[in-house]
């Protein structure tokens, strides 16, 4: 076997029983990255001397007896909105060329600062994590290893194929609407969007500050219980936190399900989802009946209101996250600095910023204006709220909820660029669960026709990040397709 | 109250620095920006850099909370941040953190008043609202503002509280305005939140209009003496347009404080869309019954009960009262010196309390300083009043004291060192009497048609001994001998 057909606990054991070096986990994956990234285009930046180095350093501690954390010197890659100090952090946007964080955002502090993962690169993504696809970004597209014509999704298509292909062993992505959840789907792979809160946002460049989370993508369910179990907690530094306990998500993977019960949303499995995700993700719901879960059906009346709900309340608090920008501070400014100083603001985000993201920050301007405030954010509050009686109506009844998690498996590359709309509702079966702050974790549960991933999400009540991983282990256990790795190649 | 300030409405939008918090209102940046390198005392919340989240500082809650008990407002059990949005180059973010009082949003507490008095008259004026706020970044120019080539960002300040104070519509004059800030600046010193002697502390939009016509809102006017200067000037601009029969229309005015005049922004400036909305980096604040009581217990005794426990236990007027508690600096000074001494009465009360508003006062004005950058201590103010009483030194020697008490010099030293100890000894006041009486003919003369000619010639006494002379004696000597030359003068006739 190869190191990059392992899992994260798996080469932490080997790393543990001295039979590889961390040197010899890095230097090799930076060979693939260095193999297959001209063909997927999952990185923006790659840090090869910093990585190595930092790798020769944990080795020598590891030999001299010295802690170096739980993640083992693993490389770990992260979504280019995350900052990293001294680090290339550009949301893959040219009005960010050339910005280098002064600082680590707190999931990095935790992750590599204190329990010693190492930052092999920067992944693509949608402009400002603006995207279903990964076609927004400023570097040019990323390319879905399973069929190189394909999207890999987004916002975080670079950290979900950068696993999906074994590049990095597992990566860290944002979620806003779906964007770990999405890419997760299409890569085949598994990824975490956390309980809003429970991860501090911290260094994270806010796109929709009321929906963000950090989360994980990985090559199986345990290696992402080991991630959250570092990631999450209180942070004094984001007030958005909350002071729950983190619970060992990594010891109670095996727990039994028995007796457990599945919401099954009949709205989530309506007209627009496509035949082979459906029997797919009834398959997945099978097998666990099988584990000893009882279904139950659930209704979600407030669901045809998501995508207007979700992308008023995301474009408004876009319009005002991304003000900061105007090039005085860091970033570029237009060359042309003719004019006030407010036509040169003017100009440098007109040029610097790209379609998507000025359709959003327009959009979002005009739904604050005085006067349309009461009839578009106001009312998109209130239906949030509905959207999240929704849910607490459904879990009277249930302790987690399943369905897909994309509507579909990966479209073409280009297919959507025109016709943002059709984009937009691509993210009806994920939104809803940002809408609401909860958590939900998407796994691969088999492949389509045109042997393209299917995304399986278990979505838990606030906090019940562990009991989706349990299920999801245990079905991931049952499926046992999660040691596929893409091919990378233009598919059969 | 002159009447022709009769038809104008006065509102003060007044905005404080809580200079004395220890860090910024969202981070823990030094809060003390002034005379400090620029762009040091900054991290990645204040410059407002990607992926930086506010958290609210919790002082700044309690300043907030002893303002909000000190005026009477109703402060609300729980508030939530908004975003103001605009884009201007002092905004490290191109928004401002605020509160906001409309859309679902509160303010940190309504209501409130502040009683001012003018020609002893008393007058309440309501407030609306206090909310919390970030300050922007201080933009440096060279020069004056329109001819300056450029403008440096300084974001030292970028972040400070500030707590903003907004009136009703209720003041009538320049005059009430004046006073209005007079007591808000009285009760902001005595909750200790602020210092707002300190330069950039206080920023001032005042809202004017002449009933039944458009009002102009003047913005910048950075000191609370200005206001008055700031709406006199208004008035008289808005008045003299009317008087030509145009109409007023509502416009947002700057104050230049150099040319001493308010200046219309072009017509093209439009009513501002700050699209306000709630900041949902932050969570609500929840404002607890305990935490008020918390609060209310650490407050000191404000101005206006300071004023009636003064007249009880110093029988002091409610005049003196009330311009001594002003300036809690003068009113604690005052208490420290008549408590430490014993002996002292309702004579001495009153003695030491025209001291410190008088001599004292118009010193501190005169150097533009306050009392406690001073070395004076209330002990040398009990012991000058005490050299005076006991008739060692004149009233008048004492007011030529002052710049040397100024310095903390002990009165006795003072004393010794100028030897202007009081002269009592009757031949030498003899002495002088006779010279003023043999070199002042004329006055003399005077004095046979006007007896108040006696002061007079007292006075060129004092002059040539530097007022050193007991008044009392040299008064009885000058009135025996001029009576006696006088009748020597008759008798010669």
């Amino acid at each position: 076997m190869n190191i990059h057909e392992y899992m994260a606990f798996e080469l932490i054991q080997k790393i543990k029983n001295k039979e590889l070096q961390i040197q010899e986990i890095v230097q090799f994956y930076l060979e693939r990255i260095k193999k297959t990234d001209n063909l997927i285009h999952s990185f923006v930046h790659i840090s090869e001397e910093k990585a190595l180095s930092e790798a020769k350093q944990k080795d020598n501690d590891l030999k001299n007896g010295k802690s170096i954390g739980k993640l083992y010197g693993l490389p770990i890659a992260v979504k280019d909105l995350i900052c990293i100090k001294n680090s290339p952090t550009t949301c893959c946007s040219k009005i960010l060329e050339g910005y280098y964080p002064p600082y680590n955002a707190t999931v990095i502090e935790r992750l590599i600062e204190k329990e010693g993962a190492i930052c092999i690169g920067r992944t693509n993504m949608d402009e400002f994590a603006m995207g279903s696809s990964t076609e927004n970004s400023c570097y040019g597209p990323t390319y879905n290893p399973w069929n190189l014509e394909y999207v890999p999704g987004g916002s975080s298509g670079g950290s979900g194929s950068s696993v999906a292909s074994g590049q990095v062993i597992f990566s860290l992505g944002s979620d806003t609407g779906g964007s770990i959840r999405c890419p997760a789907s299409y890569c085949g792979v598994v990824g975490l969007k956390p309980t809003y809160g429970r991860v501090s946002r911290y260094g994270l460049v806010s796109y929709a500050n009321s929906l963000d989370q950090i989360g994980p993508l990985s090559r199986c369910v345990r290696d992402c219980a080991l991630l959250l179990e570092i990631m999450a907690g209180f942070d004094p530094l984001d007030s958005t936190t909350v002071n729950v306990e983190v619970d060992n998500y990594t010891n109670e993977l095996d727990k039994s399900i028995e007796g457990k019960t599945l919401g099954i949303p009949k709205e989530f499995f309506s007209e627009g989802l496509e035949t082979d995700v459906k029997n797919k993700v009834y398959e997945g719901i099978k097998k666990l009946e099988r584990l000893g879960v009882r279904t139950v059906e659930v209704s979600f009346p407030y669901l045809e209101y998501t995508i207007p709900t979700y992308y008023l309340i995301a474009m408004s608090e876009a319009s005002s996250n991304l003000e900061r920008y105007d090039g005085l501070r860091y970033g570029k400014m237009s060359d042309n600095l003719e004019g006030s100083v407010f036509d040169v603001f003017s100009r440098t985000r007109g040029e610097k910023f790209g379609p998507e993201v000025r359709r959003r920050i327009i959009l979002g301007t005009y739904a604050l204006s005085a006067g349309y405030y009461d009839m578009f954010y106001i009312k998109a509050l209130k239906v949030r709220s509905l959207i999240k009686n929704d849910f607490q109506n459904a879990f009277k009844q249930c302790d987690v909820i399943v369905s897909p998690t994309m509507p579909t498996t990966a479209f073409k590359i280009g297919d959507l660029v025109d016709d943002p709309l059709q984009m937009y509702l691509m993210d009806v079966l994920t939104c809803p669960v940002n809408l609401a702050g909860l958590p939900a974790l998407s796994i691969p549960c088999g492949f389509d026709s045109k042997n393209l991933p299917i995304g399986f999400q278990i979505i838990g009540n606030y906090f019940e990040e562990k009991l989706i991983l349990n299920i999801g282990h245990l079905l991931e256990k049952e499926l046992n397709i999660y040691r596929k790795l893409a091919p990378v190649n233009r598919g059969k | 109250m002159s009447s022709k300030y009769e038809d104008v409405i006065i509102g003060l939008e007044v905005h404080i620095q809580l200079t004395n918090l220890k860090t910024k209102l969202f981070c823990s940046c030094n809060n003390d920006y002034r005379g400090k390198e620029p762009n040091t005392h900054v991290c990645p919340i204040c410059l407002g850099l990607p992926g930086s989240l506010p958290v609210v500082n919790k002082n700044a809650v309690e300043f907030a909370t002893r303002l909000a008990l000190a005026l009477g407002c109703d402060i609300n059990k729980s508030f939530w941040f908004f975003r103001k949005n605009y884009f201007y180059p002092d905004m490290a973010k191109n928004f401002q953190i605020s509160q906001y009082n409309k859309a679902g949003g509160r303010a940190f507490a309504d209501g409130g008043k502040i009683t001012i008095k003018l020609n002893s008259k008393k007058k309440e004026l309501q407030l609306n609202r206090i909310h919390l706020e970030e300050d922007p970044a201080r933009l440096v120019h060279k020069g004056s503002i329109a001819t300056s080539p450029y403008a440096l960002v300084d974001y030292n300040r970028s972040g400070v509280t500030l707590i903003e104070i907004v009136s009703d519509p209720v003041m009538n004059s320049p005059e009430e305005a004046r006073e209005y800030l007079k007591q808000l600046k009285s009760i902001v010193q005595y909750t200790e939140i602020s210092d707002l002697d300190l330069d950039g502390s206080c920023r001032v939009d005042a809202n004017i209009s002449i009933k039944g016509h458009a009002r102009s809102e003047v913005k910048n006017i950075n000191s609370f003496k200005e206001v008055e200067r700031a709406l006199k000037w208004e008035i008289q601009r808005q008045k003299n347009l009317l008087k030509r029969g145009k109409e007023l229309i509502q416009e947002t005015r700057h104050w230049d404080d150099k040319r001493r005049v308010t200046i219309g922004l072009r017509t093209k400036e439009f009513e501002k869309d700050y699209r306000y909305f709630p900041e949902q980096d932050l969570v609500p604040i929840e404002i607890t019954k305990d935490f008020i009581d918390q609060v209310k217990k650490k407050l000191p005794e404000m101005p206006n009960a300071r004023a009636k426990r003064f007249q009880k236990d110093y029988q002091l007027s409610e005049f003196d009262s009330e311009i001594l508690v002003l300036d809690k600096d003068i009113a604690d000074f005052y208490e420290n010196g008549v408590k430490s001494e014993k002996s002292f009465g309702p004579d001495e009360y009153k003695q030491y309390c025209n001291w410190l508003m008088g001599d004292i006062s118009r010193w501190l004005n005169d150097n533009n300083n306050v009392i406690k950058e001073t070395k004076l201590t209330p002990k040398q103010l009990v012991d000058l009043i005490k050299l005076i009483n006991e008739g060692k030194i004149t009233g008048k020697i004492a007011k030529t004291f002052v710049n040397e008490m100024m310095k903390g010099t002990p009165i006795l030293e003072i004393v010794k060192k100028s030897g202007k100890s009081r002269i009592a000894d009757k031949d030498k006041i003899i002495k002088v009497v006779k010279e003023v009486l043999e070199e002042n003919p004329d006055i003399v003369n005077d004095y046979q048609k006007n007896p108040k000619a006696l002061e007079a010639l007292i006075g060129k006494c004092m002059k040539k001994t530097d007022g050193r002379l007991d008044p009392e004696i040299t008064k009885r000597l000058m009135q025996k001998h001029i009576t006696e030359i006088s009748a020597k003068n008759s008798s010669e006739d």
